[in-house]
């Protein structure tokens, strides 16, 4: 539809594409017709209810809402006929006579009083309706209906943008109410506090809480606002940070390629971590008369019992000085890094350079080990690159959508909302994951397996594909290897024989399989519960194979899509902090690139790959290495077998920590170097859909705290090299000259345009989200088929640990808390240490919900609060592995799959018993 | 082994932000209750979950267990995978729906509806719910509602779903005491003897191309039927448009007659379904409609008994051919006779009138082109096209053409439906269809169309009644629900009595009427009024109103404002 439509507005003719409605053209020649239910924003349908924005069409019995009515060929629109104006000046006067007086009203600054005052409606002549109560019943939002002009927003955001479905219009007329879920208060619902009622709401009926008084009034107002980034998924939400004095105030979505002004709990509301008073401000260094120990607990608040305040130079000096010694005795395989994907690309660049060039050493690793580095060694097998092969938004044009291993409600919120609107429009979904899900309302198909078992689930699939020929020869052909084998080795894996083992039924098994293969275009996602596995590179082999036999990788709405955790820890695998690879995923091993970066940073370079996460704590046990530099990691809480990981940080010689917080690592360091929260940097950040975007300083560092990568540089000097970087855009710019992956991605370019998806063709053109539509970046220009065995989970339950535990993150927590446990909100809506029970177990072990329990492994032992979980599966607990006061990874179990080197973090035999008596 | 809580080396074991408070031993918001659960998965059975039967279960639900309670309404949001607030917002957006919330107690076995619409207040509703409360004891609810379609035996009550006529406490309280709750079913042709008169022979001519789609739907436009709902559209141009637009194609009837005043649909449902529902499959076939839905209100327990029985006829005849028809049930909501707020009602969504354009006929049910008509529309086609379409459009009077079924209530002697010639005035049709006044009572005013279709004085009853007639003077003839007001009625009175009907029926959508209703009761129930106010407020109301409820609902108090000054004084 490219037909232009003309029509007369206010006189003048004037042209509309036939998507456009009134509302819009007039606001393309400057007319701002007023508008309160309609909001321009991205993926706000317009309501067309309040009737604010009517306007005369020549002709026509009534009046028309701009908003909602198209231009139709030579149309007389007029906006300012007497008509028109009397009707929304008088709607103005209706809203205005329900409102709470301006001066008292939840925000005197809102939308709705800009426009009354723009309208010179500020007074009404008719009778106020009867006032109701506030419901100040949730943490992070403030309810007053008073201010409520029902405009539909709230619930446009709620059920169509963020599909969390908890907001209603109930009741009806003068009497019609918004409501959460039945009409409970908001902090007994459902409600997940993404907030985006708060950022649709015109009148401030909606608020943050932390904006208004005890009466529900406005007091506080930013100063200023700035343009940056969400710190936690790798989602990648665009924020506009709002500031006064300094301090983050409150934060919005802005209309980034990710989240197009959507943002989680987490984005919205977590942003306070970074005024805690627990911050580090000042260097410590340990004191002689502290010793380290694994089982240390120390109070955050209190770091004197360990530590002593430092100046910066005495820390630094430290801190170098003990690398420099170990590196001196013990050569440079005594020592090892931990980088982040936290920080910036940057940073984690300069890190892995001062860890290859300065220790001499590939042992530089961070905490993708310990999330997908299973998926990425089984993509870079498969199809030659460990990025995702389209963005989680080509779920729009996706037909058939698999979910599995992954609950992006809770740990990709914003992800989830794009799945959940293709959903609702009609695209199949299918759900797979031993836990249920919210999401499972959504789909078509739930597949709650047993844990464990994903190979035979996929492989069940794949078999009913190639024996019912629904594989895609051609593509085949042209774009793969292997078939023939897995062809050969999937016979016997028939789903009649494998939904005994999965537990899901053959012919749903097929169903999903058919459903997968013949849709036009199916996209798979998946998280960690495929690849927190002993078996982790085979159940991402296993969706690789699905992909490409079916031909569903490189066209809109196909491809592969691993949701990546951390916010930046694309790019800090891009930019190189994994042992084996230089940036950009090039063999430490090949000798002709090791020489080309021997060249590039001027020095000679470790000829073999380095020690992974987990391989490092027992090299440390094993007395191999002796020091450590850690930046931003928490080894000491997202490390399984926690014991022996804390063991492993206390036994080294000498230890520098460099965060924001006294982490649980830290407890062991001999340095402790105060650095700089997300919001206090300026860097870029890679997304799990490939885009680099630019995160800009919205607030100063506290205290003496630095910049992470300003403290980086001068502990390189320190050990001889000679950096001498100025800004962290001169490091960008080092890194465009060995990463072709950024190409036209220029610093300038990220000013002006916030992101750009990589690879990029042209410093003019958009970067490339769908990959792999022509060939695959292996030597054969082929993706490579990998068939799979079973292999069952390193510990299986017994009598004695009859349970299996499974750990992971939860909406408001953050990785190892160290953030989100610090926010104020977040903190307020999960408090505790919770173990998740199914209502079967918790009856059977004749428990109460809200009981504390014991929750037992070979490794440990923990004690915490039960929750009744109806998304658990009998047989099953589920405990977040947020909470230092119980922390999961005290049980884990430490065994690797033996590709990915990741842990098995999703399965490991466990016992729930009642507390027992202290 | 290592276990947490241990104290070691730290002065004391704290953990970010621990014991401030507790930690939520549910995940969030209400937790479904397993027995209700069940039980609603059992009384579900094996019917579908689709979601446009919600409004459907919700009355399966309430039919069953008395109310809605909180534990069940969940459950039924579980069941149909609907989130919690869809459910609620259904529930509670239908007035026949009583919703239990936690700690609240069901409402008594027995709920007697007392209408309280114009000709029934006429009538002495007031009094009579002053009265039952006391007559009939806090084990009987009593509460009013809206217009039941029986105003010319008005007052009326409901009894359970037992209406009684010409209601006196006295005989309210004897159907409360009788136990006789269910709809009396009135005697009505049936299939076999509406069969034997020749009912039928037109579908099955339509069917086996006797007549051809072209002929029907030019007889239609021959005939000028108009659609007898309301708004008047020509039937023939209707069915036109609906054929052109690509299928598939449904068709939906409005049997929502909800405009206080009218009752004629309910007239010939209760007397010759059959002839509504051949009308309804020819209109089904010339649009070549792949199944049919029927809305009918439920303030019409008896019409539905009538329905069911008549479409299970129809189906195990095979008359409706491979065309399914779905007989949906309202749950007490006049905005769902707009015909877009049923097509959400038949949805199973709340009954919010649709922006126009599109219109029905090309974006309608499901999304498809639908074919909407009144029941009465419908219930002439038989006769059109058998007789002629001259034996329609050859009747009229003062210069209009066609018939009408006029639903007269008020102060006149022979309350009832009346077919009459279009374009009769008003006099002639209380002088010559009613048997006059009623005793003691001169003719003061008259409203021509129900709640919506304005007041006109007695001296205005000389205007002929038709489409088209009545605009200029502030009013339009709508259903033909002609309600007579004469000396001993307040003119004001009965114009707050409609403000207030439209209050308690605005759906809520759209300012001007959600708002613009609540502030115009208020301000008629002041002393003296602002007339001011009340016009500017009428004129915002009247051309910025989504729908015709919102811009309708002014005109009672607009004519009252014009043609009856002194009874403002």
């Amino acid at each position: 539809m490219t037909e232009k439509i003309t029509f007369m507005l206010d006189g003048k003719k004037v042209e509309a594409s036939p998507c456009e409605t009134i509302w819009q053209v007039a606001q393309r020649h400057g007319t701002t017709i007023p508008h309160l239910c309609y909001s321009p924003e991205p993926g706000y349908r317009a309501d067309g209810n309040c009737r604010a924005c009517m306007v005369e069409i020549k002709g026509e019995r009534v009046l028309a809402a701009s908003c909602i009515r198209k231009p139709g060929q030579d149309m007389v629109v007029n906006t300012t006929s007497d008509e028109a104006v009397s009707a929304r000046r008088m709607v103005m006067e209706m809203l205005v006579a329900d409102q709470p007086a301006r001066r008292v009203a939840p925000d005197p600054q809102s939308k709705f009083w800009a426009w009354a005052e723009a309208m010179g409606v500020t007074d009404s002549r008719f009778p106020a309706r009867p006032k109701t109560d506030n419901d100040s019943s949730h943490v992070a939002i403030a309810v007053n209906l008073d201010a409520c002009i029902h405009c539909n927003l709230c619930v446009r955001a709620c059920r169509e943008v963020q599909v969390n479905d908890v907001i209603g219009m109930a009741y009806r007329g003068h009497g019609a109410k918004i409501v959460f879920d039945f009409d409970d208060p908001m902090g007994d619902s459902t409600c997940v506090a993404c907030g985006e009622c708060v950022q649709a709401c015109p009148t401030g009926a909606l608020m943050e809480a932390s904006l208004v008084d005890e009466a529900g009034t406005r007091q506080k107002f930013e100063d200023r606002h700035v343009d940056t980034l969400c710190p936690y998924c790798g989602v990648g939400c665009q924020t506009r940070v709002y500031v006064k004095d300094d301090k983050i105030l409150y934060v919005d979505g802005r209309n980034g390629p990710a989240n197009e002004q959507r943002l989680c709990v987490k984005g919205r509301f977590g942003f306070d971590y970074v005024h805690h008073p627990q911050r580090l401000t000042q260097p410590l260094i340990r004191r002689e008369d502290a010793p380290k120990d694994g089982g240390l607990i120390l109070d955050p608040e209190n770091p004197w019992t360990h530590f002593r305040e430092a100046s910066w130079e005495e820390a630094l000096d430290r801190a170098a000085s003990g690398l420099q010694g170990a590196l001196d005795a013990y050569g440079p395989s005594g020592l090892a890094g931990f980088g982040s994907a936290k920080g910036s690309n940057e940073e984690a660049y300069l890190f892995q350079k001062l860890v290859r060039t300065g220790f001499g050493t590939n042992n530089v690793d961070h905490c993708t080990r310990l999330c997908h580095a299973s998926s990425v060694a089984a993509l870079l097998e498969g199809i030659g690159s460990g990025a995702v092969t389209a963005p989680f938004t080509a779920a729009d044009d996706a037909d058939c959508i698999i979910v599995i291993g992954a609950r992006p409600e809770q740990n990709h919120p914003v992800a989830a909302t794009y799945l959940k609107n293709r959903a609702k429009r009609g695209a199949k979904l299918i759900v797979a994951d031993p836990r249920g899900q919210g999401l499972g309302r959504h789909a078509t198909y739930n597949l709650q397996f047993r844990a464990g078992t994903d190979v035979a689930l996929l492989n069940a699939m794949i078999h009913t594909i190639i024996e019912e020929k629904l594989h895609d020869s051609g593509y085949l052909q042209q774009h793969t290897e292997g078939f023939e084998q897995l062809a050969e080795r999937i016979t016997s894996f028939a789903p009649e024989k494998m939904a005994g083992v999965c537990g899901i039924d053959a012919e749903t098994i097929r169903d999903v399989a058919r459903l997968y293969a013949t849709s036009k275009n199916s996209i798979i996602f998946w998280g960690m519960g495929i690849s927190q596995s002993v078996h982790g590179t085979d159940n991402a082999r296993g969706l690789i194979a699905l992909a490409l036999i079916t031909g569903h990788v490189g066209r809109p709405g196909t491809g592969l899509h691993p949701l990546r955790g951390q916010n930046n820890v694309q790019g800090a695998s891009d930019a190189g902090l994994i042992p084996m690879f230089y940036p950009d995923y090039k063999s430490v091993e090949a000798e002709e690139t090791r020489l080309g970066y021997e060249n590039f940073w001027g020095t000679q370079l470790d000829p073999k790959r380095g020690l992974t996460v987990v391989e490092i704590m027992h090299a440390i046990h094993a007395g191999q290495i002796r020091a450590m530099y850690i930046l931003g990691e928490n080894p000491a809480m997202s490390d399984p077998d926690q014991a022996h990981a804390r063991a492993a940080l206390a036994k080294l010689e000498h230890l520098v920590v460099q965060d924001i917080f006294l982490t649980e690592t830290a407890w062991q360091a001999d340095v402790v170097l105060p650095a700089s929260a997300h919001p206090e940097k300026t860097g870029t950040f890679t997304n799990t859909n490939r885009q680099v975007q630019l995160g800009r300083e919205a607030v100063p560092m506290p205290g003496d705290a630095r910049q992470d990568w300003w403290i980086t540089q001068e502990i390189a000097r320190r050990i001889g090299l000679e950096w001498n970087y100025g800004h962290p855009r001169d490091v960008f710019a080092e890194m465009l000259q060995v990463m072709p992956s950024l190409a036209n991605i220029t610093w300038e370019r990220l000013e002006r345009e916030s992101a750009v998806t990589y690879p990029c063709d042209a410093p003019d053109r958009p970067g490339n989200a769908l990959l792999f539509g022509s060939g695959f970046p292996t030597t054969s220009g082929r993706a490579r088929i990998v068939p799979t065995e079973l292999t069952p989970p390193d510990e299986l339950p017994d009598d004695e640990y009859p349970m299996i535990l499974s750990t992971g993150r939860m909406l408001e927590h953050w990785h190892t808390g160290a953030m989100t446990r610090r926010a104020g909100m977040l903190d307020e809506l999960e408090p505790e240490a919770v173990a998740s029970l199914s209502p079967r177990d918790i009856e059977r072990l004749q428990l109460e919900p809200g009981d504390f329990v014991t929750v037992s492994t070979r490794r440990g032992e923990i004690s915490l609060r039960v929750r009744l979980d109806r998304e658990v599966a009998e047989g099953m607990v589920f405990i977040p592995f947020c909470y230092t006061e119980a922390a999961a990874n005290l049980l884990t179990n430490p065994e690797l799959d033996p590709y990915g080197k990741i842990p098995e973090f999703k399965f490991c035999a466990a016992r729930v018993e009642a507390l027992k008596e202290q | 082994m290592a276990r947490s809580g241990e104290k070691v080396g730290g002065q004391r074991r704290i953990a970010p932000g621990s014991g401030r408070r507790r930690s939520p031993a549910f995940n969030k918001g209400r937790q479904l209750d397993p027995t209700a659960h069940s039980e609603i998965a059992a009384l579900l059975g094996g019917r579908p979950r689709d979601r446009d039967l919600l409004i459907e279960y919700l009355h399966l639900v309430q039919d069953t267990y008395g109310s809605l309670s909180a534990s069940h309404l969940q459950a039924l949001a579980v069941e149909m995978r609907l989130a919690m607030a869809e459910v609620y917002e259904v529930a509670s957006f239908y007035a026949h729906f009583d919703i239990v919330l936690d700690g609240e107690s069901p409402p008594p076995a027995v709920t007697v509806r007392v209408c309280d619409s114009l000709s029934c207040a006429l009538a002495g509703a007031e009094a009579l719910l002053d009265s039952l409360p006391g007559k009939l004891g806090a084990q009987v609810r009593v509460v009013r509602a809206p217009c039941m379609g029986r105003c010319d035996t008005a007052p009326v009550a409901e009894v359970g779903h037992r209406h009684v006529d010409h209601a006196s406490a006295e005989s309210v309280a004897a159907t409360v005491q009788s136990k006789r709750h269910h709809p009396e079913i009135p005697e009505y042709v049936r299939f076999d003897q509406y069969v034997k008169n020749g009912g039928y022979t037109l579908l099955q001519n339509c069917a086996d191309g006797s007549r051809s789609v072209d002929d029907v739907i030019g007889a239609m436009d021959d005939s000028r039927l108009r659609g007898l709902g309301g708004a008047g559209f020509p039937a023939g141009r209707k069915w036109h448009f609906v054929r052109q637009e690509p299928g598939p194609r449904l068709v939906a009837v409005n049997a929502d007659e909800g405009e206080p005043g009218t009752f004629k649909d309910r007239y010939h449902l209760e007397r010759d379904p059959h002839r509504f529902l051949e009308g309804m499959l020819v209109a089904a076939w010339a649009v070549d409609a792949d199944a049919i839905y029927i809305y009918l209100r439920d303030e019409y327990p008896a019409v539905r008994a009538i329905l069911l029985e008549a479409v299970a006829d129809l189906e195990r005849s095979g008359f409706n051919g491979n065309r399914a028809i779905h007989l949906r049930r309202g749950a007490g909501a006049y905005i769902c006779g707009e015909e877009s707020a049923m097509i959400e009602s038949i949805e199973g969504k709340r009954g919010l009138p649709r922006h126009k354009p599109p219109y029905p006929s090309q974006v309608g049910l499901f999304g498809r082109p639908t074919l909407v008509h009144n029941v009465e529309t419908l219930y002439w086609v038989r006769d059109i096209l058998q007789r002629g379409p001259g034996w329609f459009s050859g009747e009229g009077r003062n210069g209009r053409r066609g018939r009408r079924s006029f639903s007269v209530s008020g102060r006149v002697r022979e309350p009832g439906v009346k077919f009459a010639p279009a374009g009769i005035t008003a006099r002639q049709l209380i002088d010559e269809f009613c048997g006059g006044m009623a005793d003691g009572h001169t003719f003061k005013a008259y409203l021509p169309g129900g709640a919506s279709g304005g007041i006109l004085p007695a001296s205005m009853a000389d205007i002929p009644l038709d489409f088209d007639t009545l605009e200029e003077h502030g009013g339009f003839i709508g259903s033909a629900a002609v309600v007579v007001l004469s000396d001993k009625d307040s003119i004001r009175d009965a114009a707050r009595n409609l403000m207030r009907f439209f209050e308690d029926e605005s759906c809520g959508q759209c300012t001007p009427c959600r708002v613009g209703t609540e502030k115009a009761v208020k301000l008629m129930s002041e002393p003296v009024w602002d007339e001011n106010l009340l016009a500017e407020l009428s004129g915002a109301m009247a051309s910025a109103s989504i729908c015709g409820l919102g811009q309708a609902a002014p005109n009672p108090l607009l004519c009252l404002l014009k043609y009856f000054p002194e009874d403002l004084a």
